[in-house]
C-alpha cells in the first residue's frame, strides 16, 4: 500500500501524528464531558431494556446472564457512531482539509481518532461491568479469560471504529453521517446471538446471524465469562459457533484490513464541505 | 530564472461543469503573486489543487522543484496554507492548536513548543494562548490560522482570501504580514477579490475569469493595457447627460461611458490635461453647470471591468 511507502508514512511517523491527533480527540472529550453522556447512558439503557423488558419472558436470570455479554458486543458497536460524528464534525470545519494539507501520515487523522474512541468504549464497558453486577451477572471463569474477553471486546471495538470512520467520510454532511452511523448499528446488532436464537430465525436470517462477526465475538465473550446458555436458547453448531474465538479475531483483523483501505482511499480525495 | 512555482495547463471539471480550462501561472522565488478574480472564476480551485487538496483532470503542478501531484508531501513540507475559514480547533486552545500544527510538520516537543510561543507573540496571541479558541474573535482566529500557515517557516505561503471579511485594522496587519514575509523573501499567493489589496501587495498579478487566466503583469503593466486617464464628469442636472455626452464623443478617443442614476459620464483619453481643458471650455460654452470634474488614472477596477464585462456589453473603441 502506498500509504507506507511515502516519506510521511514510515510506522513511527504514523503512530506519532496519530498520538498527537487522539491527545487532541481527547482534549476535546474531556473539555465536553457531555458528550460521554451517551456512551454511559446507553449501556445503562440496553441492560435495563434488555434484561427486564424482554428477560422476564425470556427466561429470568438465566436470560440476563446470557444476554450480558451481547450487551458488551453491541455496546462498543453503537460507539462506533462517535467516530463516525466526530470525523464528520472535522470535516466540516475544515479540520481535514487543515491536516490534509500537512506533510503527515494519511493514515493518521483517522487512526488518532479510531483510537481515542477506544478510550470511550473502555468506559462504556465499566459502566456496563456495574449493571451487568447489579442485575446478577458474575464472571464465572478465570481471571485470565475475563481479560481475553475484555480484551477481544475492545478489539472488536476498535474493528467497529473503523467501520464507522468511513461511514463518517462517506457521509455528505454531519447530519447525514449522525443518521448514517446509527442506522446500521440495529440490524448488525439485532441478527446475532448477542439476544435471541439464532436456530429460532427464519432463513436467511439465521444463516446470517450464525455468520456474523457480532454473533462470534458474543459466543466467545460468553464462553470466557463462563456464563452458559439457558435451555431455552439453543445455539447454532455450525463452523463459526465451533471455532468462535478464531472466528472472532479473524473477522476484526479482516474488517480492519478491509475498512482501514477504504477509509485511507476515501480521506485522500475526500473534499471539505 | 527558475520559478519557485509552476503551474500548467491546468484543467478541473465538477461534474460537466469546467472550473479550470487551461491555467497556467509561474511565481518567482520571493514574490508576492496575486490571483484576481470574481466568486467562482476558479480561484479557490487553483489554490486546492496547488496545496494538495485537490487533484486536477490535467496539468502539471511544481512547488520548490518538487512535484506536487507525484510527490505531495515533499510539496506539503514546502507549503503553508491559510484559508478562508479559519480552520482552528475551537476546544483546544490557541496554544494547544498552533502546537498540534507543528507537530504535524514533524517537529520535535521541544522545537515545537518554542515556535508555537514565537508565533503567538509575534500574532498578539500570547496573552490569550491559553483560552478556548472558542471565545477569540474573528480576527484572532483568522491570526491563529495564519500562524499555522507559517509555523514550519516555508519558501510559499498561500493565502486563500486572506482579508475577506475582517475589519479595516485588522486587514492593514495582515497586509503589513504579508509584506514582512516577502520582505524575508517568502514567496506568497495570494488569492483576493479586492482590486485594491492586489494593487497594495502583488509584485504581479494573474486576472482569473471563468477559469482561464485573461490578463496577467504587474499593476503598472495591467493599467497601461487598458490606456491613459479617464476624465470624470458629474453634472448637477440630469438634462444635460445628452449635450454632455456629445462633448465627450467629440474629443475623446472612445466612446463616454455613461451612468444616468449618478448623472455621471467617464471618458478614456490618451491625452489627459489638455482633453479635461478642452472639456471645460465645451463645458462653460453651453453653460452646463458641473458638480464635479476631474482627472484620474486607470485602475486596476477599469482593468477588472474591462476584461471581464459580458462580451455583448465590451466597450468598443470608435
Amino acid at each position: 500500500m502506498t500509504v507506507l511507502s511515502t516519506p510521511t508514512g514510515g510506522l513511527t511517523r504514523i503512530a506519532r501524528d496519530a498520538g498527537s491527533l487522539a491527545w487532541r480527540n481527547l482534549l476535546n472529550i474531556r473539555r465536553t464531558p457531555g458528550s460521554l453522556l451517551a456512551s454511559i447512558v446507553q449501556p445503562v439503557m440496553f441492560v435495563v431494556l434488555l434484561a427486564y423488558v424482554f428477560g422476564g419472558s425470556l427466561g429470568g436470570p438465566a436470560y440476563r446472564e446470557y444476554i450480558l455479554a451481547g450487551i458488551f458486543v453491541q455496546t462498543v458497536t453503537f460507539n462506533a457512531s462517535f467516530t463516525t460524528i466526530g470525523l464528520a464534525n472535522d470535516l466540516q470545519k475544515g479540520l481535514v482539509d487543515r491536516f490534509r494539507a500537512l506533510p503527515m501520515s494519511r493514515l493518521a487523522v483517522i487512526l488518532g481518532r479510531t483510537s481515542s474512541d477506544l478510550t470511550t468504549s473502555v468506559l462504556s464497558l465499566l459502566v456496563t461491568t456495574v449493571c451487568g453486577l447489579a442485575i446478577g451477572w458474575r464472571i464465572r471463569g478465570s481471571v485470565l479469560d475475563a481479560v481475553a474477553a475484555y480484551l477481544l471486546v475492545l478489539l472488536f471495538a476498535f474493528a467497529m471504529s473503523w467501520v464507522g470512520a468511513y461511514i463518517g467520510l462517506v457521509a455528505p454532511s454531519v447530519e447525514v453521517a449522525q443518521s448514517l452511523g446509527l442506522i446500521w448499528l440495529f440490524p448488525v446488532t439485532f441478527i446475532s446471538t448477542n439476544f435471541a436464537s439464532v436456530v429460532a430465525m427464519p432463513e436467511p436470517l439465521g444463516s446470517i446471524a450464525a455468520w456474523s462477526p457480532i454473533s462470534a465475538v458474543s459466543t466467545s465473550v460468553r464462553h470466557l465469562f463462563g456464563n452458559p446458555a439457558p435451555g431455552g436458547l439453543p445455539q447454532p453448531e455450525g463452523w463459526p459457533a465451533q471455532h468462535a474465538p478464531l472466528y472472532a479475531v479473524l473477522c476484526c483483523i479482516g474488517l480492519i484490513a478491509v475498512f482501514m483501505t477504504l477509509a485511507v482511499h476515501r480521506y485522500r480525495r475526500v473534499a471539505s464541505r | 530564472m527558475t520559478a519557485h512555482v509552476r503551474i500548467e495547463g491546468l484543467h478541473k471539471s465538477f461534474g460537466s461543469k469546467p472550473a479550470l480550462r487551461g491555467v497556467d501561472l509561474a511565481m518567482r522565488g520571493g514574490e508576492v503573486f496575486a490571483l484576481l478574480g470574481r466568486n467562482g472564476a476558479g480561484k479557490t480551485t487553483t489554490v486546492r489543487i496547488l496545496t494538495t487538496l485537490l487533484r486536477p483532470d490535467s496539468g502539471q503542478v511544481f512547488v520548490a522543484g518538487h512535484d506536487v501531484l507525484r510527490a505531495p508531501d515533499r510539496a506539503r513540507s514546502a507549503i503553508g496554507v491559510s484559508g478562508q475559514y479559519a480552520a482552528v480547533d475551537e476546544k483546544l486552545t490557541g496554544f494547544e492548536n498552533l502546537y498540534l500544527v507543528a507537530r504535524l510538520y514533524g517537529m520535535r516537543r521541544a522545537r515545537a513548543a518554542d515556535r508555537t510561543r514565537e508565533l503567538l507573540a509575534r500574532f498578539h496571541l500570547d496573552t490569550v494562548m491559553h483560552n478556548r479558541a472558542g471565545s477569540y474573535s474573528g480576527g484572532m482566529r483568522r491570526r491563529l490560522d495564519l500562524a499555522g500557515a507559517l509555523i514550519a517557516e516555508p519558501s510559499l505561503v498561500v493565502l486563500d482570501e486572506p482579508t475577506t471579511g475582517l475589519d479595516p485594522q485588522s486587514r492593514q496587519n495582515t497586509w503589513a504580514l504579508v509584506r514582512d514575509l516577502a520582505g524575508k523573501g517568502t514567496t506568497v499567493l495570494l488569492t483576493t477579490q479586492y482590486l485594491e489589496e492586489a494593487d497594495q501587495l502583488a509584485d504581479r498579478i494573474a486576472v482569473l475569469e471563468d477559469g482561464a487566466v485573461v490578463a496577467e503583469g504587474t499593476a503598472d503593466e495591467l493599467k497601461r493595457m487598458v490606456g491613459g486617464e479617464r476624465i470624470e464628469l458629474v453634472l448637477t442636472e440630469a438634462r444635460d447627460i445628452p449635450a454632455a455626452e456629445q462633448i465627450l464623443a467629440e474629443i475623446g478617443d472612445t466612446v463616454p461611458h455613461v451612468d444616468e442614476s449618478a448623472r455621471r459620464l467617464e471618458l478614456r483619453t490618451e491625452s489627459g490635461q489638455i482633453a479635461l481643458a478642452d472639456v471645460v471650455a465645451r463645458l462653460n460654452m453651453r453653460a452646463i453647470p458641473v458638480l464635479d470634474l476631474g482627472l484620474r488614472r486607470a485602475t486596476l477596477d477599469d482593468v477588472f471591468l474591462a476584461l471581464t464585462e459580458e462580451p455583448a456589453a465590451k466597450e468598443v473603441p470608435a
